[in-house]
């Protein structure tokens, strides 16, 4: 009798198990949010829930974006939108998926600068930034900073240059990986500097930077959200922002331009797409709820604590976003040409 | 008197109602996913990093630690039960941990696990509260190369891993280290053995590898098994540790502790040696080696408090510098900033009340986690009455969705029914999966820290050798071989060894 009971108490457990896994299952890296259902505007768009594919890892600099812009976008839509990580190889797989999937509206992707090298540093892409997807807008710009551990001899950018181009076969230069904005940032200092250095990939941002503050590389370029805490410790050294204009969290380094490195201009920008042949009106749609959601006061805070800011509302157009693509394209590709790198 | 300032403070605020709540929150789930195989704490604190935008920062932490800490304990359980790991700390833990549940012996297991846990717990608070600052530094003197000589030692210690043959353990770690090569390489982008099929370009999950080489491959061979199938377990003999398991848990314990709090430091990876180096340093040591891998209780104790113990001081190079050890840190990186704290090595004196204040709570999870726990063992032992019929296709089916759920990838659930099958036929050629999964899991950190290494000296293969802490590793290496070759011990390994089936 006991031994029924007891039985019975544990596959009640296990179903119990099972449903929270799937529910875990189900809402997946998402969980959904925001926004009322069934209320869809007059074109009928959305009708059912839109998958916002993000194509790097969950808690990451993109997904914290994508995820800080989908409530009040989907609260302007007047729908419900589920984030979906969909990681690998440098974002490539979530954007292959998302060139492949039907384009009605209801698969978005978010993704960065690597939209732009992509096509240089993949041999096989499967798929063509300019040609399988319609722009949606830009969405916000994040500028990098260079530095170096903090016992690294050169003083300013310039005394970096000549240190460097004197000492190039000692200096090591840290990256977040092929393709990885940092890797992008640091081929850009190699071209603008016109010096080869030996690169040390690592696997992320973290351990790099983990390396840099150690002192067993020389230095890096990377993403303020990453840096400015150890900037302000001390802990490394900063040599300039990447961006034309002064970072608010750092007000004393100065920008490349200011530093004398002019040609040294590169911020990790992300926008929205969908797949080619999504009809205009609902891409028109999707490109307002951005505005709203840049316009969201709550947005812009969270933002500005990241270090970055919403771009201008006349750049989160689809216009804007595919000059801005093809402009970069075009950069990358030369830059990447140059440096001889390929990833696959 | 600082120091008890410090602390006062630390736990004023963690004791803030608040907190505790969502501390309890924060371990109850991380038990739960622990519990459940697939879903693994990194998913879930990326699942609810955006709920916590809008709580207090230091309560969004302490829940967010709160699940990885959980889930570190969490995942010895069904390790235990189903021999099915869901991290590879726990692979270890189900080495003698399962064996203990098929003798009958689940409670005890559970009860040593949980009780270490929590010793090895809070001590490696009071190190966290006491030294964490100058312990980061000494981290950071750990380059490339340190790590690759490091990982080098653990692989050759986890030879102790295996019961059989000591050369079977080593291909078995050679497979591993190959299966860890797929994918993408992280130097020059090239694809390797990836079959052109982009979904490979990430390599391996981990969980599938794991729950298809233990788990599935296990239900495999229960099922050629009358005997086993029709009952797990003989008989549940008793739940608590007798007054000798309780005698024989205190040493391995108390080393565990030691080790994983010393490995947990380590940025680049020192937490996953953990549990694997107390495993073969307990088996080393105890005067009963015949019983590893036969259900000794030492096997897990000693790895469950290490592997405590360092998910704890792991949290140091967080903490105190900024720099995430682990994929779960690195979202908390994101918590940090998005609640504009900029991580780095400022918080411990700009924020000294979510500093301390976390460090307090973990603690206060610590006991959480034994008041829920120790009252649980009677229900999951009990779980191990449930028929086969209904028990494996559950397993497999919880597993699956676990799995596919990390990354919505079918290759990953394909990828549990390979190992699987993998796992059943080196099983039947008596090569034993754990060294496999450590290799596997220890073969990409062993790559990527000797190309680093070789990188930054320009191919000067000395470093490994000029570098004294690096130096001193290989030497522990070296003298590890050849204490596994000595033939007089390798005779003996062969007569007390010997397979049964």
């Amino acid at each position: 009798m006991t031994r029924t009971s007891g039985y019975r108490a544990a596959v009640r457990m296990l179903a119990a198990i099972g449903a929270v896994a799937l529910a875990a299952a189900c809402s997946g890296n998402g969980g959904t949010t925001g926004g009322t259902t069934g209320t869809g505007q007059a074109g009928g768009y959305p009708d059912q829930n839109i998958t916002f594919v993000v194509p790097f890892s969950a808690g990451g600099p993109t997904d914290t974006v994508t995820r800080m812009i989908a409530d009040p976008m989907a609260a302007k839509l007047g729908g419900k939108i589920v984030v979906q990580n969909v990681e690998g190889a440098g974002g490539t797989v979530g954007a292959g998926e998302v060139a492949r999937a039907k384009p009605d509206g209801y698969t978005v992707l978010m993704h960065h600068i690597g939209m732009s090298t992509a096509p240089a540093l993949y041999q096989n892409l499967g798929y063509k930034p300019l040609e399988d997807f319609e722009t949606v807008g830009l969405v916000t710009e994040v500028p990098m900073t260079i530095v170096a551990r903090k016992d690294f001899p050169p003083a300013t950018l310039q005394d970096l240059v000549t240190y460097v181009k004197a000492n190039a076969g000692k200096v090591t230069l840290a990256n977040a990986g092929i393709g990885a904005a940092s890797h992008l940032c640091g081929l850009l200092f190699q071209t603008a500097a016109g010096v080869k250095l030996q690169e040390v990939p690592y696997e992320g941002t973290g351990p790099a930077l983990t390396d840099l503050v150690g002192g067993q590389v020389d230095f890096m370029c990377d993403q303020t959200t990453n840096t400015s805490g150890q900037i302000a410790a001390g802990e490394v050294k900063a040599y300039a922002v990447t961006t034309p204009e002064r970072v608010k969290s750092l007000p004393d380094v100065p920008t490349t331009a200011e530093a004398g490195l002019p040609d040294l201009k590169v911020s990790v920008w992300h926008g929205l797409y969908v797949p080619k042949g999504t009809p205009q009106d609902v891409v028109q749609k999707l490109s307002e709820a951005l505005k709203a959601a840049l316009a969201d006061q709550k947005v812009i805070d969270q933002m500005a604590k990241l270090g970055t800011a919403p771009v201008p509302a006349e750049n989160a157009t689809p216009q804007a976003h595919r000059a801005k693509l093809e402009e970069q394209l075009r950069t990358w590709a030369k830059v990447i040409a140059d440096a001889g790198v390929k990833a696959s | 008197m600082e120091f008890f300032d410090n602390l006062a403070l630390g736990f004023s605020t963690a004791l803030l109602v608040q907190n505790v709540v969502y501390c309890f929150v924060g371990v109850l789930l991380g038990t739960m996913v622990g519990v459940l195989p697939g879903i693994g704490p990194t998913a879930t604190v990326a699942m609810l990093l955006p709920i916590t935008f809008n709580f207090e920062p230091v309560t969004a932490l302490i829940m967010l630690a709160g699940i990885y800490y959980g889930a570190q304990y969490g995942g010895s359980t069904t390790a235990i039960l189903i021999n099915l790991p869901g991290e590879s700390s726990a692979a270890v833990t189900a080495l003698d941990g399962h064996e203990m549940a098929r003798q009958g012996r689940a409670g005890p297991a559970l009860a040593a696990a949980a009780i270490g846990s929590f010793i090895a717990g809070t001590v490696a608070t009071v190190v966290l509260a006491v030294a964490a600052p100058p312990l980061a530094r000494v981290a950071l003197k750990f380059g490339p190369a340190e790590y690759f000589s490091l990982v080098l030692l653990g692989l050759i210690v986890s030879i102790a891993l295996a019961r059989g043959s000591a050369l079977k353990a080593l291909a078995m770690i050679a497979l591993g280290v190959l299966l860890g090569t797929v994918g993408q390489d992280i130097y020059t982008g090239t694809p390797r053995f990836v079959f052109d099929r982009r979904e490979l370009y990430g390599g391996i999950d981990f969980v599938s590898v794991a729950v298809g080489m233990f788990g599935v491959a296990e239900i495999l061979r229960n099922l050629e098994n009358e005997q086993a199938r029709t009952a797990i377990v003989s008989r549940v003999k008793n739940l608590w540790p007798t007054r000798e398991d309780r005698r024989r848990i205190v040493g391995p314990i108390l080393r565990g502790t030691g080790l994983g709090a010393g490995l947990g430091i380590l940025p680049g990876g020192g937490h996953v040696l953990a549990s694997f180096t107390s495993y073969a340093v307990e088996k080393r040591v105890s005067k009963r080696q015949q019983e590893f891998g036969r259900g000794a209780i030492e096997g897990v104790a000693g790895p469950e408090s290490a592997n405590n113990a360092a998910a704890q001081t792991s949290f140091i190079p967080l903490l105190t510098l900024g720099l995430p050890a682990h994929p779960v840190m690195a979202l908390m990186v994101g918590a940090f900033i998005v609640h504009g704290i900029t991580p780095g090595p400022n918080v411990i004196t700009d924020e000294p009340a979510l500093f301390w204040g976390l460090i307090a709570s973990m603690w206060i999870g610590n006991v959480l986690l034994v008041v829920l726990n120790l009252p649980l063992i009677g229900l999951w032992v009990r779980m191990l009455r449930i028929p086969y019929q209904v028990l494996f296709p559950m397993i497999v089916l919880f597993a699956a969705i676990g799995t596919y759920s990390l990354g919505f990838n079918a290759y990953d659930v394909y990828a549990i029914v390979f190992f699987g099958i993998l796992g059943y036929i080196l099983i039947k050629c008596g090569c034993e999966p754990a060294p496999l999964l450590l290799g596997f899991v220890l073969g990409p950190l062993l790559e990527e820290n000797l190309r680093r290494a070789l990188i930054i000296s320009r191919g000067d293969a000395s470093v490994f050798l000029t570098r004294p802490i690096s130096a001193a590793l290989l030497a522990l290496a070296v003298a590890a071989l050849v204490v596994a070759a000595l033939p007089a011990i390798r005779k003996r390994r062969e007569i007390v060894f010997t397979e049964e089936d």
